[in-house]
């Protein structure tokens, strides 16, 4: 697994890979709410179409020993990192192809060998796991940096101060990265926060801090890759508020009827696989036919895991009493 | 030597510390300042920066050492009172517990956490419950409770060296009471073992952290026998031990610092009755403290308290009756 899993990490070192990747991504989350829509998932699933750049530039710029912690939106960011559309959406229905073998869920994906942590169903969990993940990796003397992924909706919650403020006293390279899509489940954040620019926040714990333009994956990249450079070099954190939006609503069949109007428009021309898309076709690296059979190709992909994890069989009844405890074995 | 036990707790934590570069030490004033209970004095001398301390902070710290264990390090936290884990709890029993689990058992979390637990301080309501409760029914933790110097040190090595997260409450009345003792590997004591530390054949008398005293001073002032288990890990708890006693002595009284809804003897009891029933000679009994919250006076406090002359009260209905004569409160008339 880990290995597939690097193979496909270093697939992003190519722009074209990271196009790739970026519609594997939006191709899975479709497919995860067709299910849902026919019944195959129980519980909730929380996609992130329109964020894919934030997940594949972040993955893009890190190490595979650097760690992550992310949310339960957390579909995007495990296919970036390494996991499989079989990893992700066999955990999604709950059969023994998922990451964990079916007893996480959607919200409950892991694969430590590419940095990621099992990701949190509690807002702003992660935010102080990650400053201690950090100095974790830290303490076996290489300079890997953790980044705590969060929404802008976590900023309110205590977890996300104290993070902050314990990270900035002991000086550990975190870098913070605010994924603000302006919805914290259905509520916008002029109905619960004071302002929108949430890298101010920083401030009150004198954090270097910037908002970057989450939608265009080149210079994203970027500046992420300056910010984890720098935590990474002065072992000290940073944070990052990444603008972006969601084109679907925060879970389930939740259409967003609280929407302002004409936002999910404007956020449309700016779909993230059509900017990379386009800047590729005018940079002469692809042509438009390629970018449609490329699209093709990876649709064609997800659809033979949706395959597979359909044929795939539930966890056995032992999977409910492995890995609770250290003496529970496998 | 004779030890307080809170300098076991620091001889303890010292020694995994010497065997074990990758454990660590965080809390308030748990550096410089040896900690408020002083059970970390000496380590940040000998450890430097190993031991830190943090801000008040509780869900930051917990949350960073949850991150920390899983990535290489062996956190031992500090939570000053235990209730100061209230703040923190998530980090706790929904991400440390369960990371083993969420992770496909790729991923381990050796975290302690110690908190001063308990009443008989005069720290009033907020600062002296046990809360036992709050953790016991949460898969992937442990949770211990010394009673002794001789236990504080066996215990505290023992969950610093195990792969789970472990909380080891220490009884905080117990942190100034001295014992002779020559701590070393020897005397590690085992998670999830208990230990009978008297014999006898009339009844059972099962007691965890402070209780345990209380216990044994029941049994060495009554004209019946008993054994005294020490049970010293409460999950999971030892039930080969008690159910070898209690099918000896076919009576079992349980005594918990704790209010008696949701008490742990409440699980143990209920185990008893499952699976001894037919060695039963009378009902199990269980001295708890009253449903309210922990009374600042110290009249009140001694009261509210578990006390041996309680527990001889109870057994003694038990083997001259075979039935329980009722909790103190509802024998005493009490008006409010």
């Amino acid at each position: 697994m880990s290995e597939l899993a690097l193979s496909r990490r270093k697939a992003l070192d190519d722009r074209v890979g990271q196009l790739r990747r970026m519609i594997e991504i939006r191709r899975t989350e479709e497919n995860i709410q067709a299910m849902f829509a026919a019944g195959l998932v129980k519980g909730s699933t929380h996609t992130c179409q329109g964020q894919e750049a934030v997940s594949v530039a972040l993955a893009s710029v890190l190490r595979p020993d650097d760690v992550v912690t992310c949310t339960y939106r957390g579909h995007g960011h495990a296919l970036a990192l390494g996991l499989t559309p079989v990893e992700v959406m066999g955990e999604v229905l709950g059969r023994s192809s998922g990451s964990i073998g079916g007893v996480g869920g959607s919200m409950h994906l892991s694969n430590p060998s590419v940095g990621l942590l099992p990701t949190f169903a509690i807002v702003g969990a992660g935010i102080p796991v990650a400053v201690g993940a950090a100095i974790g990796r830290r303490s076996t003397g290489n300079d890997a940096i953790a980044v705590a992924a969060f929404g802008d909706g976590a900023t309110n919650i205590g977890a996300f101060h104290e993070a902050l403020n314990l990270a900035q006293v002991w000086k550990v390279p975190v870098v913070f990265l605010c994924e603000n899509n302006l919805y914290g489940e259905y509520s916008r954040i002029d109905r619960t926060t004071p302002f929108e620019d949430l890298y101010r926040r920083a401030a009150a714990y004198d954090m270097p801090a910037r908002a970057v333009d989450g939608q265009d994956v080149d210079s994203l990249a970027e500046e992420l890759s300056r910010e984890v450079d720098a935590a990474r070099s002065t072992s000290s954190p940073r944070f990052v508020e990444v603008k972006t939006y969601r084109f679907v609503g925060h879970s389930r069949s939740d259409t967003a009827p609280y929407r302002r109007p004409g936002e999910l428009d404007e956020w449309l021309k700016r779909d993230p696989i059509e900017i990379l898309s386009n800047r590729l076709i005018a940079e002469g690296v692809l042509d438009a036919e390629q970018v449609k059979a490329l699209d093709a190709e990876v649709t064609r992909e997800v659809e033979l895991a949706v395959d597979e994890v359909k044929a795939s069989p539930p966890p056995p009844l032992s999977a409910m009493f492995a890995n609770v405890t250290a003496e529970a074995g496998v | 030597m004779l030890l307080r036990m809170n300098q076991a707790v620091a001889l303890g934590i010292r020694d995994e510390m010497r065997a074990d570069p990758s454990v660590v030490v965080w809390g308030e004033d748990v550096a410089e300042a040896g900690g408020v209970f002083k059970a970390t004095v000496g380590l940040h001398e000998e450890f430097g920066d190993r031991v830190r301390d943090t801000p008040i902070s509780e869900m930051g710290f917990l949350g960073a050492a949850v991150g920390a264990a899983a990535t290489g390090l062996r956190p031992v936290v500090e939570i000053m009172f235990i209730e100061f884990l209230g703040v923190a709890l998530d980090q706790l029993v929904t991400e440390a517990a369960l990371f083993r689990y969420l992770s496909g058992g790729e991923i381990s979390v050796p975290l302690v956490v110690r908190g001063s637990a308990g009443a008989g301080g005069g720290f009033g309501a907020q600062h002296s419950q046990t809360l036992e409760r709050w953790m016991v029914g949460s898969p992937g933790l442990k949770l211990a409770v010394p009673s002794s110097s001789r236990t504080a040190y066996g215990l505290i090595r023992s969950a610093i060296r195990d792969d789970d997260p472990v909380v080891v409450l220490e009884p905080r009345a117990l942190y100034g009471e001295r014992e002779d003792i020559e701590p070393s590997d020897a005397d590690i004591v085992p998670l999830g073992k208990a230990e009978l530390v008297a014999e006898g054949s009339d009844v059972t008398l099962i007691g965890l952290g402070s209780t345990v005293a209380t216990a044994r001073a029941a049994a060495e002032s009554a004209d019946w026998s008993a054994d005294v288990i020490d049970l010293l890990t409460l999950q999971p708890w030892d039930r080969e031990a008690v159910f070898a006693s209690v099918s000896k002595t076919g009576r079992l009284v349980i005594v918990e610092e704790n209010p008696r809804a949701g008490g742990w003897g409440a699980d143990i009891a209920a185990a008893v009755a499952e699976e001894l029933f037919d060695d039963l000679v009378a009902p199990i009994v269980r001295v708890t403290t009253p449903d309210v919250p922990v009374p600042f006076a110290p009249e009140l406090e001694e009261k509210f308290l578990p006390r041996a002359e309680e527990v001889v009260a109870q057994v003694n209905g038990l083997v001259d009756d075979k039935r329980s004569i009722g909790p103190w409160w509802e024998r005493e008339t009490v008006t409010v």
